[in-house]
């Protein structure tokens, strides 16, 4: 067993939003190397939990570690260093509109990282191809791209840099099935392949099956259920279960 | 329930002192950012291009209709004590110390605050500013101190564009239909307008740049609340720079004028 603590933990983390608790006393860690799919119905803290963990947002009370180092409350310089361990796909991809698909791609790299546009581009289409996207795509602006190929390129973004730890948030929302597997198998083939940690969020049982590891559960801020994705269907926990069968009826109330 | 008028004197007065605390600190940090490494001068040649270049057309205009209208305006009141003759004069003072800065800012209040908060409100609201700061870059220095920057730069030139453009509206006027000699025209402008008088108009316009900037970006940065959340950010940035621009002018007026 190794004697390493967890890559990324929470200890616990509270966020309330004008009086409404959202997150009350999240405890969660993550193992290095490990996928960790965070499931749970809407508005029960999913994206709250990762951009807390991302530093998007600061808990009121409670703390996020990075390899056992405190990084909730560091400072701008400080969190931008780092930031160069993180990668993270947002939602909906959040690419720069105003510029081309290479320099999404390239944008830390460029920005933040030093490298001459030349050698940055180059590293763009190389990440461009990891995700099957060819170098004509590195030139087009992101509106001119489907929300599959925006999302494929946000992946490459993700992973230009090799981050040690990548965020998915709710990777294949708005995406038909297909598309959606092939996303999945993208993001399997890129953690793996880079050995990095993996945080999802999503309400999409097939993804949370095909990219993760263990599946912890989230309900009324909190950890109901974590287990291996593989027990997901024998979990003998009723939230869980009601998930996975889709019921209205059961402890968790519809969000409507 | 009805409204209770203190209840809502109250809330009015803290949103207030909310809206002046925060942007505040918003331009302490904007400035700061303008100074602190990296500095991206692309993005500050860019916006030097969109907020000054791509303005000239607009101020223009409002410079050679406004410069003509106080022409005749100025005509008609000197003509009670036979006093025409001071009109040239008065145009240059009114357009260089006071119509040129205010009128090109508030030109730019619309066209280029409404564009910045529009633009960040919308990388607000699709989670590129969130996705920014991931990528090790802070939105302080690649958005917001570029256009600040290149307002404040700008918004000087824009001016000096539009006081040589609004006296030749008055001289335009003057000699077509008020019969003024076009050569005196320009000889006793020349020789009354002092270096001042457009030095003050061009330290105003840099502050009122700053204004414009910083309400776009402050407002388009914490804008919340998706599309709606976008256009109500546009519309307070506009409102609120063309408010701070009046209010800047007759604080910097006052002190000119007591200098």
């Amino acid at each position: 067993m190794s004697m390493a603590g967890p890559k990324l933990e929470w200890r616990g983390v509270a966020k309330a939003f004008e009086g409404r608790p959202v997150l009350h006393g999240l405890d969660l860690s993550v193992e290095a190397g490990k996928s960790l799919v965070i499931i749970g119905g809407s508005g029960q803290g999913k994206s709250v939990t990762i951009k807390i963990a991302m530093g998007l947002m600061q808990p009121d009370a409670g703390a996020v570690f990075v390899d056992g180092a405190n990084m909730t409350r560091l400072s701008g310089g400080a969190r931008r260093k780092l930031y160069r361990k993180f990668g993270m796909l947002f939602q909906g991809a959040a690419l720069f509109d105003s510029l081309t698909v290479w320099e999404n791609v390239a944008f830390r790299l460029i920005n933040a990282d030093g490298v001459s546009r030349k050698a940055a581009r180059e590293r763009a289409i190389e990440a461009l191809s990891r995700v099957r996207l060819g170098a004509e795509a590195a030139d087009l602006y992101p509106n001119e791209l489907s929300g599959g190929m925006q999302k494929r390129v946000g992946l490459a973004r993700a992973v230009v840099a090799n981050p040690e730890i990548i965020m998915f948030d709710e990777p294949t929302t708005g995406l038909d099935p297909i598309t959606a597997d092939a996303i999945n198998s993208l993001i399997v083939e890129q953690v793996k392949g880079l050995g990095a940690t993996a945080v999802s969020i999503t309400h999409d049982l097939a993804s949370a099956r095909r990219i993760g590891d263990e599946v912890a559960m989230l309900h009324d801020g909190a950890i109901v259920w974590r287990g291996p994705a593989a027990d997901i269907d024998r979990s003998g926990n009723p939230y869980v279960e009601q998930f996975v069968a889709g019921r209205a009826d059961g402890p968790i109330t519809a969000a409507i | 329930m009805g409204v209770n008028p203190v209840q809502a004197v109250g809330r009015a007065s803290l949103g207030g002192l909310q809206f002046v605390g925060r942007a505040a600190l918003f331009a302490v940090r904007g400035t700061a950012s303008v100074f602190a490494p990296p500095l991206f001068l692309g993005q500050t040649g860019r916006q030097l291009v969109s907020i000054g270049y791509f303005s000239l057309p607009v101020v223009g205009l409002t410079a050679v209709f406004t410069g003509a209208a106080l022409a005749l305006n100025i005509y008609t009141g000197g003509g009670r004590f036979n006093a025409e003759q001071i009109m040239p004069q008065i145009v240059a003072l009114g357009i260089t110390r006071e119509l040129g800065p205010v009128l090109a800012a508030l030109m730019l209040a619309g066209r280029v605050s409404a564009a910045i908060a529009a633009e960040i409100g919308a990388m607000r609201a699709t989670e590129q500013i969130d996705a920014m700061q991931t990528l090790s870059t802070d939105p302080f220095r690649y958005l917001v101190a570029p256009r600040l920057a290149a307002a404040v730069i700008a918004l000087p030139l824009l001016t000096l564009v539009a006081d040589t453009i609004g006296i030749a509206g008055g001289w335009l006027v003057a000699t077509r239909t008020l019969n003024f000699n076009a050569t005196t025209y320009v000889r006793s402008t020349w020789a009354f307008i002092q270096g001042w008088d457009v030095g003050s108009g061009l330290i105003k316009a840099a502050v009122f740049g700053f204004i414009v900037a910083l309400m776009g970006c402050f407002h388009g940065y914490y804008a919340s609340g998706g599309a709606r959340g976008v256009g109500r950010a546009t519309t307070h940035a506009v409102v609120s720079a063309a408010v701070l621009i009046f209010a800047a002018d007759y604080l910097l007026t006052t002190v000119f004028t007591h200098r």
